[in-house]
C-alpha cells in the first residue's frame, strides 16, 4: 500500500472537518488523514454500483505543465500519446523510469489553452512526480507548477451521477461530456474542471475546483441525498473493474507491461522505459499480474502466497477481497509467467489452509462507462 | 456504547465464552464485530479439532481486514455454528447470538485468567 508511516506529519484536506462532522471512521492514507468509510463499505459501495455517492479526492496531486514545448515534455515522460489528442480529452498512462518500473500512473488532461496541460497524480507521490517533471522538463521550453493544495476535487460516481451533476448542481454541460473528456465551467465565479472520469467502474465525474468551494458543493450534494465514500469502497470498487493501484499492482518494480496494460504505452513514439517495455513485451519477462478467482468464500488479501498443488510458491497476491458485486472471492495476483495463462489452476495460502482457483480476466466486472 | 452481557467470561481479544458445564460456547464481542465492520466470511474449525487458551483457531474476515479468533480456553471442538458460513452478518447483528465453536474444556482454571463483564468493560475503556 501507499501509506506513508505515522511518523511523518499527517496532512489533511479541505474536507476534513466535514468528515468529522459525518462521524466517518478516519486513518492515515498517502500523508493524508481521509475517511475509510461512513455508513459502511457495503452501502457505500452499493450505492456506487447502483445509484449516486461522492469520494473526497482531494488528495490527489494537480501539476501543471504549460509552454511551447510542454507538449514534448508530457509527451516524453508519458507512456500514452497525446500528440492529436484534442482539448478537452483526458488520456490515462504511466510515467516510467528507464528500466520500466513506474513513476506514477496518472490522467493527462490537454487544456483549451494552447499548450496548457493538468496532470493528476496520485497523492503519495506529489513530491516524487513533481520533481521527475522538474528534472526532465529542464532542458524543455516550458514551466511546471505543482498547485496541489490549491484544488479540492469531488468525485461523483454511479449510475446517477449524471442526474445530480446536471440537477443538484446545475451543470447541463454533464449531458455532453462522453468518457474521459471534461469542459471548464464556474462555481462562484472560480474555475471548476468537469471530468468524466472515474475510479469505480461505472459512470461519474470528478470536480476540481477550490478547497472553499469543494466544501460548498460536497455539502450540497450531501444535503441532495447522494452516499458519502470512503477510500474503503473507492478500493473494492476499482479492484472489482481490473483497475491498478499505485504500490499495489503498479510500482517501481511492477512495469505495465507486466501489469496487462500495455495498451496505454505507444510504442511509435520515443518515451522514457520505451526501450525496457519493448523487450518485456518480447517475452522477456518472469512475472505477470493475473485475476485469479478461488471457489471458498475464504479471502485472499495482499501478500498472500500462490502455490501449485505441490506447494510450489509461483506468485504473490497483491488485492484481494470477497467482491460485494459478484459474491466471489478473487484476486490481483503477480505470478510466475509460466503459470499466468486464463484457465490455469492455482492455490492460494490462506493461514493454515490452500484453496484452489484458477486464472481469470481481471476485469472481474462489466464496467458501465458513457460512450 | 457496546454491549456487554453479565456472567459471561472475556478475553482480552475480545472473545466471550459462556460456560455450560464443562462446555464453553465461544463467541466474539459486540465491541470486535463494531470494530470489524460487515463481516463476510467466517473461517471455522471443525469438530474434534483440538484448540488451546490463546491460540487461534479460526478467522473473522471483514471486507477490509481478517482478524484471527482466539481460544479463550483449551479442549476439543464439540460443534461449529455452520450457519455463519451461509450468514456470516449474524456475528453484526447479534453477536453474543451467534456463537461460534463448542469446546469441551480440558481444563476449567484456564477460565480464572479471564474478565468478567466489568473487567471486560474497563479494558475497551467504554
Amino acid at each position: 500500500m501507499s501509506e506513508l508511516d505515522n511518523s511523518a506529519e499527517l496532512k489533511t484536506t479541505c474536507l476534513y472537518e466535514a468528515h468529522l462532522a459525518l462521524q466517518a471512521k478516519m486513518s492515515p492514507f498517502a500523508g493524508f488523514m481521509m475517511p475509510i468509510q461512513y455508513e459502511g463499505i457495503v452501502a457505500e459501495h452499493n450505492a456506487v454500483r447502483e445509484k449516486v455517492g461522492m469520494f473526497d479526492v482531494s488528495h490527489m496531486g494537480e501539476i501543471f505543465v504549460e509552454g511551447p514545448e510542454a507538449e514534448a515534455i508530457v509527451n516524453h515522460i508519458f507512456t500514452n500519446e497525446i500528440r492529436g489528442y484534442q482539448p478537452g480529452k483526458v488520456l490515462y498512462g504511466m510515467m516510467c523510469y528507464p528500466h520500466g518500473g513506474v513513476v506514477d500512473d496518472l490522467l493527462v488532461y490537454r487544456e483549451f489553452e494552447k499548450d496548457h496541460f493538468l496532470l493528476v497524480v496520485n497523492a503519495a507521490n506529489i513530491d516524487k512526480d513533481f520533481a521527475w517533471i522538474q528534472e526532465h522538463a529542464r532542458d524543455f521550453d516550458c514551466t511546471v507548477r505543482n498547485e496541489s493544495p490549491d484544488w479540492g476535487q469531488i468525485a461523483v460516481q454511479g449510475p446517477w451521477s449524471e442526474k445530480t451533476v446536471m440537477e443538484v448542481l446545475g451543470y447541463k454541460e454533464a449531458a455532453n461530456l462522453g468518457f474521459y473528456e471534461y469542459c471548464n465551467v464556474e462555481y462562484k465565479g472560480k474555475r471548476l474542471i468537469l471530468s468524466r472520469t472515474g475510479y469505480t467502474g461505472e459512470d461519474g465525474f470528478e470536480l476540481y475546483t477550490t478547497p472553499e468551494n469543494t466544501v460548498e458543493i460536497w455539502n450540497r450534494l450531501l444535503a441532495a441525498g447522494v452516499q458519502p465514500c470512503g477510500l474503503g469502497c473507492r478500493d473494492t470498487l476499482r479492484f472489482e473493474a481490473g483497475m491498478p493501484l499505485y504500490g499495489d499492482e503498479l510500482s517501481q518494480e511492477i512495469s505495465p507491461v507486466m501489469a496487462g496494460l500495455g495498451m496505454f504505452c505507444k510504442y511509435e513514439k520515443d518515451f522514457i522505459g520505451k526501450e525496457a517495455l519493448l523487450e518485456q513485451k518480447a517475452g522477456n519477462l518472469d512475472r505477470k499480474l493475473v485475476g485469479i478467482e478461488i471457489e471458498d468464500k475464504a479471502i485472499p488479501r495482499a501478500g498472500y502466497p500462490v502455490e501449485l498443488e505441490d506447494g510450489a510458491p509461483v506468485g504473490t497476491v497483491t488485492t484481494g477481497y470477497h467482491s460485494i458485486t459478484l459474491d466471489k472471492s478473487i484476486c490481483f495476483a503477480l505470478v510466475d509467467k509460466d503459470f499466468s495463462a486464463l484457465g490455469t489452476p492455482l492455490w492460494i495460502r490462506i493461514r493454515k489452509k490452500t484453496f484452489p482457483g484458477k486464472v481469470v480476466g481481471k476485469r472481474f466486472y462489466q464496467t458501465k462507462y458513457k460512450k | 456504547m457496546s454491549k456487554i452481557i453479565e456472567g459471561l467470561c472475556y478475553s482480552e481479544s475480545h472473545e466471550w465464552a459462556k460456560i455450560e458445564g464443562n462446555i464453553a460456547v465461544i463467541g466474539v464481542t459486540d465491541f470486535a464485530q463494531k470494530e470489524m465492520g460487515d463481516i463476510t466470511y467466517v473461517d471455522l474449525p471443525e469438530v474434534d479439532d483440538e484448540v488451546s487458551a490463546g491460540e487461534e483457531f479460526g478467522a473473522l474476515e471483514s471486507v477490509k481486514a481478517s482478524s484471527d479468533l482466539i481460544s479463550p480456553v483449551s479442549g476439543t471442538v464439540v460443534a461449529v455454528n455452520s450457519e455463519l458460513e451461509d450468514a456470516p452478518e449474524k456475528v453484526n447483528e447479534d453477536a453474543f447470538g451467534a456463537w461460534i465453536i463448542k469446546v469441551e474444556m480440558a481444563d476449567a482454571s484456564e477460565l480464572d485468567a479471564l474478565l468478567d463483564a466489568a473487567g471486560y468493560k474497563a479494558l475497551i475503556g467504554e
